[in-house]
């Protein structure tokens, strides 16, 4: 049985008055993959974004109950660099930087301090082919990264992202904008990616948290409804109200 | 139902000509008066009319310490103005938050941009050149520009900002970079090419102003080119407006030719500015 990665407990958030998470309570195991479900607006990228505190970004957002990562509170006493060097993070939308592509991986071993050429080069080599894009990109290194499709950007911004060997990777619905052969590339990678890090991915497609996820949590207006094993969850949900939305009833 | 479509399209014809009356004003107003300078002046500008300096005959006269104290006091103005415009920019921005306050430097910030330029002078007069004691020198008059464009500066400056999608700018905290990193890192070089335009347009503005300067003291008449910041200096709006105010016709064909030379000098700034931007675009894209 894997040990625990993150352990949050009656978790809730305000954007001002309004009340996003309510009670969140789950138990994230390490090295496995957990997917988040639900309608639009339920709550789960803003869960998600809780786990590598992006959501300090916001004003007005008012946290109560804890996240343990690795048995640390990472809201007391915890500081926000060294959690997002260890939370990495994949976002909807493809993101990589206006420069090159080697620079794009570089970028965050560079900020925390590795200037070795020799030993950039091996990270960046190391992190494109885990992200399983070194061999589309290898003899362009220096090109721009805007020039890769959209399925390619957002390998490489996966590979950005475990350039700073982080433990955890969250992913934000990272294949919503993607056709469906990159989406597969993705899945795929994920399903290699849980061998080394935690993973932790929110998506709309029912499907794809069936193919890939070991647990799946159902949130609806910011509460879980039904946190399981992902067979469990989607064979025999014990609420109704998953049920019908996994039977596509609503959502 | 088939007139009224006819009529819709003349007007729609009419509408087109109105508009191209428009374009076609402007530019026949800049050919006018390109005309008229270069008729003017053109004989009058060789290179001893740019290494020269000025004269009370006009056939001696030449533009020397006009174009390098105009050189001298944009220096001093850029390394005043880009600075702190853009560190302003970058506070209301990144760090200045949304509250009142905030909204009230916004708004004065954009009223100042519409403030006279005399009143610049004026205010130039009582801060530097007396009250910080600067006298009448090289050093007055770029505080005065400076604060002149600042709004300018930094408006743009906040809007090539506002420009940078926030998907970078949290890709890169995501990665646990600081605020400062990911400023360094992502923000500014994408921002750049528009910092870059509003500021060097702001500054060809400061080149080819006079009002200010004549408040803050640069003088009509300079024969020795300025060594110092502390120097005295007359720059080309100032030494142009002092040529067309003399009777003598031959006066004026010298002052079409420095005014030759005055728009010389903003083409090429704006002609850099369209460089630079190009150059770090092609980099960010």
């Amino acid at each position: 049985m894997n040990t625990t990665k993150f352990e949050i407990q009656k978790l809730n958030l305000f954007y001002g008055d309004m009340h996003a998470l309510k009670d969140v309570n789950m138990t994230i195991k390490d090295k496995s993959i957990t997917a988040l479900i639900g309608p639009s607006g339920c709550g789960k990228s803003t869960f998600i974004r809780t786990l590598n505190r992006m959501n300090d970004l916001i004003e007005n957002v008012k946290i109560t109950g804890s996240v343990h990562l690795d048995e640390q509170d990472i809201y007391k006493d915890y500081d926000v660099i060294h959690l997002r060097k260890k939370v990495g993070m994949v976002f909807q939308k493809p993101n990589p930087f206006p420069m090159s592509i080697y620079d794009n991986v570089a970028y965050g071993p560079r900020a925390h301090g590795i200037k070795q050429r020799t030993q950039l080069d091996e990270i960046v080599e190391h992190s494109l082919k885990q992200a399983a894009i070194w061999d589309e990109v290898k003899d362009r290194l220096k090109a721009n990264a805007f020039g890769l499709s959209g399925g390619q950007q957002q390998r490489l911004c996966i590979a950005r992202a475990l350039a700073i060997s982080p433990e955890v990777v969250l992913m934000d619905e990272p294949t919503s904008a993607l056709d469906p052969i990159s989406t597969a590339k993705i899945e795929e990678l994920a399903g290699e990616l849980k061998k080394e890090y935690t993973i932790v991915i929110v998506t709309h497609n029912m499907q794809q948290a069936g193919r890939i996820s070991d647990q799946t949590a159902f949130f609806l207006n910011g509460e879980v409804v039904e946190f399981d094993n992902t067979v469990q969850l989607f064979n025999t949900p014990r609420d109704s109200r998953t049920e019908n939305y996994i039977t596509g009833r609503f959502g | 139902m088939n007139s009224y479509i006819q009529k819709k399209k003349r007007v729609d014809a009419l509408f087109k000509y109105i508009v191209m009356f428009c374009v076609a004003f402007g530019i026949l107003m800049l050919v006018l008066l390109l005309l008229q300078i270069f008729s003017q002046g053109l004989q009058k500008l060789n290179w001893s009319f740019l290494t020269s300096f000025p004269s009370r005959m006009a056939s001696k006269a030449g533009i020397k310490s006009a174009l390098v104290g105009s050189v001298w006091l944009i220096s001093t103005t850029i390394i005043i103005a880009l600075p702190i415009g853009v560190g302003t920019a970058i506070y209301l921005e990144e760090f200045g938050g949304k509250g009142k306050m905030a909204h009230w430097i916004q708004v004065n910030i954009s009223n100042l941009a519409g403030v006279p330029s005399i009143v610049y002078g004026m205010l130039g007069l009582a801060v530097f050149v007396r009250g910080a004691g600067f006298g009448r020198s090289v050093l007055a008059g770029g505080f005065t520009l400076a604060l002149l464009i600042l709004p300018v500066i930094v408006v743009t400056s906040q809007e090539a900002l506002k420009s940078v999608p926030k998907s970078l700018y949290q890709g890169s905290l995501a990665l646990g970079l600081t605020r400062l990193q990911t400023l360094k890192g992502v923000v500014i070089p994408y921002a750049m090419p528009s910092i870059l335009t509003g500021s060097i347009l702001a500054i060809s503005r400061a080149l080819g102003e006079a009002a200010p300067l004549i408040m803050v003291g640069a003088v009509g008449y300079v024969a020795f080119t300025p060594e110092s910041i502390m120097d005295q200096y007359t720059a080309l709006p100032i030494q142009i407006f002092n040529w067309t105010s003399r009777p003598q016709k031959e006066f004026q064909e010298v002052a079409a030719a420095g005014i030759i030379v005055l728009m010389t000098l903003l083409l090429s700034f704006n002609g850099l500015a369209i460089f630079l931007r190009n150059k770090f675009q092609q980099r960010a894209e």
